[in-house]
């Protein structure tokens, strides 16, 4: 695109903007950019829409308040609705006078809880503290007893905390989700305003990348040894693939990582967590020996039922975090 | 038959299961996978609910290998299973009732959606009923609330959209105060199972150590619950989550989502905290006023309204009170009043919410009262089920209605006077204001057609506000197709009959269900 283009689209789209129409004399690159005539974003990224569109589609904070204010007076009559005005009132002063109090009670109660760190608090010294402490590598097979308490003892907990992931996805799914067949059809979303190759981007992420995946598995697989686990391994790897969309672009993500794969790898993921899990539940239950071995703890494949479910977690949050950005970003996968 | 101990695990892990499948399935799919679960779950129940009241005793069920204060654990006698039984029923009915108006409420690629929303909330609610810990509590009513907002907003314009935003505030405070309560309750008890937290307390009360804690802890427990049960001064966000969501959603919400916070809040009086203490700390009083307020004001704005739909959102404000005011007493006899009103009123505003679709339907879509005239002749199932309702609503005898106000009438007469006036008057008051608006609209529904005509015209002279043209395109006269009869909607038809049939069962058997829930009340505590 050249600079007349560029010029020629922002002197139509804003009229207030002054454009300089003299031919640039040619210069050396970076002398012509100190003095302010050529653009090294325009002159060297390509913009896949023309200025004018973008500029026409965006209303003014201005307009938009208007419309806004518009769309409410049309809805609840706010010319003739006293009983909407008398509420507004009332619902400010009860929700400032709620929030002091709430806030005044639980700084009084606070001061009379057991102090913190104090080992004689029931919180401290309760039999089931003890038997995590005490008990929990025995049982668990877990070096990492926080990894041994959610996902063994309170492992159905975790499983309904996996589902709200779950559950949460959906439901931007259910507010944000456009049809594949209208996105491919040139659907105004925020993604088509981005610039679509730039180097720094684009070499960091191809440098980044791998080595944060590895450290995402590697969180994921040592959740029994160290710190870490199904959750927060899944975050980085969320973390990763959101860089590699950020700098790649869609196109090049959904070669192996479409909606079809996010369907697979979730409902493979939370069906194996569940199916482990109930295993796990109902063998217990009944008083029927389970056959997952605990191994020997510090070995990486220990912990009984510990790795499988973090690996299935880790899944689940790697694909709940990469959908949220891509739905917000693109309204798809 | 000892396997059947397995059976409420297994209800709850079978919905999430189905709800996992469901997102990768296609809408037709997902609808018959959630058909099949809810009858499954319904079958499971009642197996459970008759082994139960046969075994006498309530059943402790660990999940997993470890034993009780260490793994999680739910706990079932006669009132849980009995209550999954209930949930599953209204369940099946509200979603066939609203079955045929789905096509026109949800996009069909989002359909799927749907079923995964409701399948969790039902997960989340059997798992409410059925769990004994403070902590899976805590994590299936966070699951609850998002897939209620999920089952709000799926039907997109803009004012469910708002409406499911609101919701999601208020719940969300709700929840963050049931969620502090619960943290205080462990560090002052240092547990979250029920029964170890109870005794914990019990030993707090007679000692008296970190008795400001526990206080506080109970009031943030209830406060928190009772905003998302919609209790009247935190009921601002409910006339829109009702009135403009899916009819579906709408019987949901207002029957199953509502009574599953409040069942909580039951089991932690009496599981968690004791009903003695909770007495004792005069919270119930607190709760007893906001519940007659409640009352009062849900039927005030009821009958100000002109939409059908949010009038009937308004009036579950008002039986939310009641039941509140039943918890207030302070006795078992009102526990037992709440409980029976908690079914009644399940059974009841579902019926409503499914019969105000079919009058609507028929009335061009509008909701408004002045274009219902009559409707029920256009739709004669769907003034059949308006009909039933109101007259529980009110409180006729035969119908179930009848026998939960008589229930608190009774309660309310072994109380002190201080509390027995006000429940008393504020009884009678309020049945007055529902007999108002309920009659109001029945009379009007069963509007004779012949003088349909006449009533238009003397409406539009009356208020000449009304643009005429609007007026004139419908002006009384019937089109053929306005007209929906049984045959053309056999399971709309089929569900209101079931509906009647539940209403007047639960009116007709009452003493039975009220024996059940005496036992059941006897084995939670």
């Amino acid at each position: 695109m050249t600079q007349d283009e560029i010029n020629e689209m922002l002197k139509s789209s804003a009229p207030g903007v002054v454009v300089n129409d003299e031919k640039p004399v040619r210069k050396s690159g970076f002398r012509s950019w100190l003095d302010g005539e050529n653009d090294i974003l325009y002159s060297h990224l390509k913009m896949k829409r023309s200025y004018e569109d973008h500029i026409k589609k965006e209303p003014t904070p201005m307009e938009h308040n208007i419309e806004k204010a518009k769309v409410r007076y049309a809805v609840y009559d706010i010319a003739n609705n006293r009983e909407l005005k008398i509420f507004r009132w009332v619902y400010r002063i009860a929700a400032i006078l709620f929030c002091v109090a709430l806030a005044l009670a639980l700084t009084f109660t606070v001061s009379y809880l057991p102090p913190v760190g104090d080992p004689g608090t029931p919180a401290n010294s309760s039999e089931v503290v003890k038997r995590y402490v005490e008990n929990g590598l025995g049982e668990t097979g877990a070096t990492n007893i926080v990894s041994g308490i959610i996902l063994t003892y309170r492992a159905f907990d975790t499983f309904g905390e996996t589902n709200v992931l779950f559950i949460a996805t959906c439901c931007v799914m259910c507010m944000l989700l456009i049809d594949e067949k209208v996105l491919k059809g040139g659907a105004d979303t925020d993604s088509k305003y981005e610039p679509k190759k730039d180097d720094i981007l684009q070499i960091t992420a191809k440098v980044l990348c791998p080595i944060i995946f590895i450290f995402g598995i590697y969180i994921i697989l040592n959740g029994q040894l160290s710190p870490g686990g199904g959750f927060s391994g899944g975050a980085i790897m969320g973390a990763g693939l959101i860089l590699f969309v950020s700098a790649f672009g869609f196109k090049t993500t959904q070669k192996f990582f479409n909606e079809t794969v996010y369907k697979i790898a979730k409902i493979t993921a939370l069906c194996m967590y569940g199916l482990i899990g109930s295993y796990f539940y109902i063998t217990g239950a009944n008083g029927i020996a389970n056959h997952i071995p605990l191994g020997i703890p510090g070995h990486i494949l220990s912990g009984g039922i510990i790795l499988p479910i973090d690996i299935a977690v880790g899944i689940e949050v790697a694909c709940t975090m990469y959908a949220f950005y891509a739905l917000f970003r693109r309204g798809g996968l | 038959m000892d396997f059947v101990r397995n059976f409420p695990a297994i209800s709850i892990l079978i919905c999430m299961f189905a709800a996992i499948v469901s997102s990768g399935l296609k809408g037709r799919s997902a609808r018959l996978l959630n058909t099949v679960l809810v009858l499954v779950v319904f079958a499971l129940s009642l197996i459970t609910f008759a082994w139960c009241i046969a075994n006498g005793n309530y059943t402790v069920y660990v999940m997993g290998v470890f034993p009780a204060p260490f793994g999680n654990e739910i706990r079932f006698g006669v009132l849980e299973s009995g209550m999954a039984l209930f949930f599953s029923i209204i369940m099946m009915l509200s979603i066939w009732g609203g079955r045929q108006k789905m096509k026109d409420e949800v996009a069909t690629d989002k359909e799927f959606l749907y079923y995964v929303f409701l399948n969790l909330l039902f997960s989340s609610l059997l798992a409410l009923v059925y769990t004994n810990d403070l902590f899976t509590a805590y994590v299936f009513v966070e699951i609850n609330t998002i897939s209620a907002c999920g089952i709000i907003v799926i039907r997109e314009n803009g004012r469910t959209i708002e409406a499911g935003v609101r919701y999601m505030i208020m719940s969300l405070l709700g929840s963050g105060l049931l969620l502090l309560g619960i943290m205080m309750t462990y560090d002052i008890t240092g547990h979250l199972l029920m029964s170890n937290i109870k005794e914990s307390v019990e030993q707090i009360y007679t000692s008296g150590e970190n008795l400001i804690p526990l206080v506080v802890t109970i009031a943030l427990l209830t406060t928190g619950l009772a905003i998302k049960s919609a209790l009247f001064p935190f009921h601002s966000w409910l006339p829109d989550a009702y009135g403009y969501s899916t009819v579906s959603s709408a019987a949901i919400l207002s029957s199953l989502v509502s009574k599953g916070y409040i069942f909580l809040l039951i089991k932690i009086f009496y599981r968690v905290i004791g009903f003695d203490i909770i007495k004792a700390s005069k919270l119930l009083n607190v709760l007893f006023v906001f519940g007659l307020i409640a009352m009062i004001s849900g039927s005030m704005s009821a009958i100000r309204e002109n939409d059908i739909r949010r009038m009937i959102a308004f009036s579950s404000i008002a039986q939310i009170g009641y039941i509140y005011m039943g918890f207030g007493m302070g006795t078992t006899a009102g526990m037992v009043a709440s409980i029976f009103h908690i079914l009644s009123h399940a059974a009841t505003k579902s019926m409503l919410f499914i019969s105000a679709i079919g009058l609507t339907d028929v009335s061009h879509g509008s909701r408004h009262f002045v274009d219902l005239t009559g409707s029920a002749h256009r739709n004669r199932i769907a003034g059949i089920g308006f009909l039933t309702g109101s007259l529980s609503m009110v409180g006729i005898p035969l119908f179930s209605g009848f026998i939960s106000k008589l229930q608190f009438m009774d309660a309310a007469v072994s109380l002190s006077y201080r509390k027995m006036l006000p429940a008393l008057i504020v009884l009678g008051v309020s049945t007055i204001l529902n007999a108002i608006y309920f009659m109001k609209t029945v009379i009007r529904i069963y509007m004779p057609l012949d003088k349909l005509g006449a009533n238009r015209a003397q409406a539009d002279v009356a208020t000449n506000t009304v643009p005429s043209t609007k007026r004139m395109g419908i002006n009384g006269v019937v089109e053929e197709n306005d007209v929906i009869l049984f045959r053309q909607e056999k399971l709309y038809g089929f569900t209101i009959i079931l509906f009647v049939t539940l209403n007047i069962a639960l009116g007709v058997c009452s003493n039975t269900v009220l024996e059940w829930i005496r036992t059941g009340i006897r084995m939670f505590s």
